[in-house]
């Protein structure tokens, strides 16, 4: 049976689990009915070009885990940004961890979709907020809400800002021969509130691990938020990752995007832009290497007047490794003094990586401020030879030079041991030890 | 220390150096001289060991040895270093940084220890000063946005931190303003001793008032046309280069 139709033969399944009374499950049902219709996108829609999901398709994969795993803090301590205190909201094989999370209650809301989801005093936000940015037509993220029903849930009410960031962790333990996960996350900060939040998906075994995730984010009027996604998992793991975020007036949201690792990684991010005076900022770094395949697709709507939007992705190929750069800014017609900019620069380090990078500018006003660019190239032989002549090898300048090109993207890092951390990703991704501390 | 046997390299198949021969001992200071384009930053990278230069005949020699197999890295734990005419903006590495770098990976290369991190600030610290190159300085991305004179004083910042054996500067001189030329020739002076030596890449005679040459070379065309003491850079500076380009295709 191919993965298509074990979904579909699933959900019965899971209906037996959740509440069908509850109205999430008409919007479960309605999305299922999209998928039916829709199935897995292929090469030949154009946003698939460059992404097969062919192979994983062929993946028997466990759609619901068996049985729940334990793991000991310890063991997986390094995931974690350990070095300062954090909220923490873990999964393991999609099953919520109590052990190793740390939630509150205590005038923010950081917890479970699954309470969220279920639980009265949530209702009246389910009902405002729920897959009300996520797209009800692209597949994989109707076939996410279909089986929506844990992930993290976080509320942060006007003028609130957590004490520390929140990390939302996913283990996969190998439990499964292979293993598909469906994390739903809700994300809302209200008008002047604050969030900061880490996600990572880590598997820990060499076993099969799909996961397609939605994460839908509202910041209201002057709220701001910094996401920070860390992708450097097992070259068995992929990801699909579904991001909608919707933005109101004078509202930052910022999403950073470290792409390490893994097999297939696709992340989808989408911006829209429902108010004046704000700004959207996306950033990557991807460094890649082996056969990985990292395909980022971004959209920014620019729905009205007086917004800016920032896309910085740059990216570091090596070996036989694919990446995908797509960004997508629309303007509408009212959407007067737009800035909108998007510079997409890589270097291939090797003679087999490629890289497809293409703009996609749809601009309808005519007063605003467009720009964007995009370069592919090797590392620069006057550079490599400047730090050669003062007796750097030549192994050291070139890690030198690409953490160079890379380093300008973690200047907006706003948590210190984050960036730290990322740069020592960044110096173990290239092999080498630079000689200082990062 | 440094022997230039009938030196030709070309790039791309054009032949840019065309028979140089230059010997350069211990405790000398050389000056090279030459119209634009004569060949002179060429050979200053040939020295360094810079792949883009293909070396087509002769070669040049270090203490006795041939440095035709080594990569620029090896030539500069040899004591080599070249000053350059337009330094590299490395953004994203900080002058510090890049300084350790430079000071560990050549101390590796002899088998010594990395620099204990105190003393690595120390002898920033003094050389900064002896350059008069502000603190805040030595924290900002390498080389990027700092003015042409900026960059050329941290060449000779690096070149006093590394203490080479044999310092090339090209043209460390332009873009330097007086008082700035007046520094860096200071610090140039204070690194000079029995033991090392220094060619001097200039269009002015200026600068070799500050560093006196025991010896000036023209360059044209690929080849040195015209050997002479610190008098002949004077001569160059009140006749120009025409009466050597005219002796020099007699
Ligand atoms: N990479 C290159 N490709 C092609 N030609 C080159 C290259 N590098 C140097 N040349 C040429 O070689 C010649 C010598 O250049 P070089 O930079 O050595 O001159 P120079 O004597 O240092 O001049 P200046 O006084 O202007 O600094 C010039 O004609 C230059 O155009
Ligand atoms: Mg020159």
């Amino acid at each position: 049976m191919d993965l298509k139709d074990k979904l579909v033969s699933s959900f019965m399944a899971f209906e037996n689990n959740v509440d069908v009374e509850h109205p999430v499950h008409d919007v479960r049902t309605e999305a299922m009915k999209n998928f039916e219709t829709k199935g897995f996108p292929s090469k030949k829609e154009e946003a698939w070009k460059y992404t097969s999901l062919k192979g994983l398709q062929k993946i028997d994969f466990s759609i619901f885990p068996k049985q729940d795993n334990a793991l000991a803090y310890k063991d997986v301590k390094k995931y974690f940004i350990h070095d300062i205190d954090t909220y923490k909201i873990v999964f393991i094989d999609g099953i919520y961890s109590s052990n190793l999370s740390e939630t509150t209650h205590d005038g923010v809301d950081i917890c479970l979709m699954s309470s969220a989801l279920t639980k009265p005093m949530y209702k009246q936000i389910i009902d405002v907020y729920f897959n009300k940015v996520a797209s009800k037509d692209e597949s994989l993220t109707t076939l996410n809400t279909a089986f929506s029903r844990e992930g993290a849930y976080i509320y942060i009410p006007k003028n609130k800002m957590p004490k520390k960031p929140v990390e939302i962790v996913h283990f996969a333990t190998g439990n499964e021969a292979a293993l598909m996960l469906q994390p739903r996350n809700l994300i809302i900060v209200e008008e002047n509130a604050e969030l900061q939040v880490i996600e990572r998906h880590q598997s820990l075994t060499s076993n099969e691990v799909l996961t397609n995730a939605v994460t839908e984010i509202f910041a209201a009027k002057s709220a701001i938020v910094d996401y920070y996604k860390v992708q450097n998992d097992a070259s068995t793991a992929s990801l699909i990752d579904n991001t909608y975020i919707n933005q109101k007036d004078k509202s930052f949201v910022n999403v950073h995007t470290f792409s390490f690792g893994g097999k297939l990684t696709r992340n989808n991010l989408n911006f829209y832009q429902n108010g004046e005076y704000m700004d959207s900022t996306m950033k990557g770094v991807t460094i890649l290497g082996d056969k990985q395949h990292v395909d980022h697709h971004t959209l920014v709507h620019h729905i009205e007047p007086n917004c800016e939007s920032h896309q910085d992705y740059k990216g570091i190929y090596g070996e036989n490794s694919t990446g995908v750069f797509n960004g997508k800014i629309i303007v509408d017609k009212i959407a007067q003094k737009t800035n909108a900019f998007q510079q997409n620069n890589n270097i291939l380090i090797s003679d087999k990586a490629t890289i497809n990078t293409k703009p996609q500018l749809e601009i309808f006003a005519d007063d605003v401020k467009c720009s964007h660019g995009c370069t592919i190239g090797q590392l620069d032989e006057d550079a490599m030879f400047y730090l050669q002549s003062r007796g750097i090898p030549e192994k050291e300048a070139r890690a030198l030079l690409m953490y160079a090109f890379a380093n300008n993207i973690l200047e907006s890092v706003r948590i210190p041991e984050l960036k730290m951390r990322i740069n020592k990703l960044i110096a173990n991704k290239l092999g080498v030890n630079l000689g200082f501390d990062l | 220390m440094l022997k230039i046997n009938d030196l030709h390299a070309s790039v791309e198949d054009k032949e840019i150096l065309k028979g140089i021969n230059l010997e350069v001992n211990a405790g000398e200071v050389h000056a090279i001289m030459g119209p634009n384009g004569s060949g002179k930053s060429t050979l200053a990278s040939v020295i360094a060991g810079k792949e883009e230069f293909e070396v087509t005949k002769g070669n040049v020699v270090l203490d006795g040895e041939d440095l035709e197999d080594d990569a620029p890295e090896d030539r500069a734990h040899k004591g080599v270093f070249l000053s350059f005419q337009y330094p590299v903006e490395i953004p994203g590495v900080s002058v510090t940084n890049f300084m350790k770098t430079a000071i560990n990976e050549s101390r590796k290369a002899k088998g010594l220890e990395d620099m204990p991190a105190n003393q690595m600030l120390k002898l920033i610290r003094e050389k900064a000063e002896m350059l008069e190159i502000d603190r805040k300085f030595l924290s900002r991305s390498l080389n990027e946005g700092f003015s042409g004179g900026e960059k050329k004083r941290n060449e000779i910042f690096q070149m006093a931190m590394l203490e080479p054996k044999l310092a090339i500067l090209d043209e460390t001189d332009s873009g330097l303003d007086i008082d700035a030329l007046r520094i860096v020739a200071n610090g140039v002076n204070k690194l000079k001793s029995k033991d090392n030596a220094v060619i001097v890449i200039t269009h002015y005679q200026r600068l070799l008032e500050y560093i006196v040459p025991d010896f000036v070379h023209v360059l044209h065309n690929g080849k040195i046309v015209k050997s002479g003491g610190k008098e002949l850079a004077l001569e160059l500076e009140a006749k120009g280069y025409d009466w050597i380009k005219q002796e020099a295709t007699v």
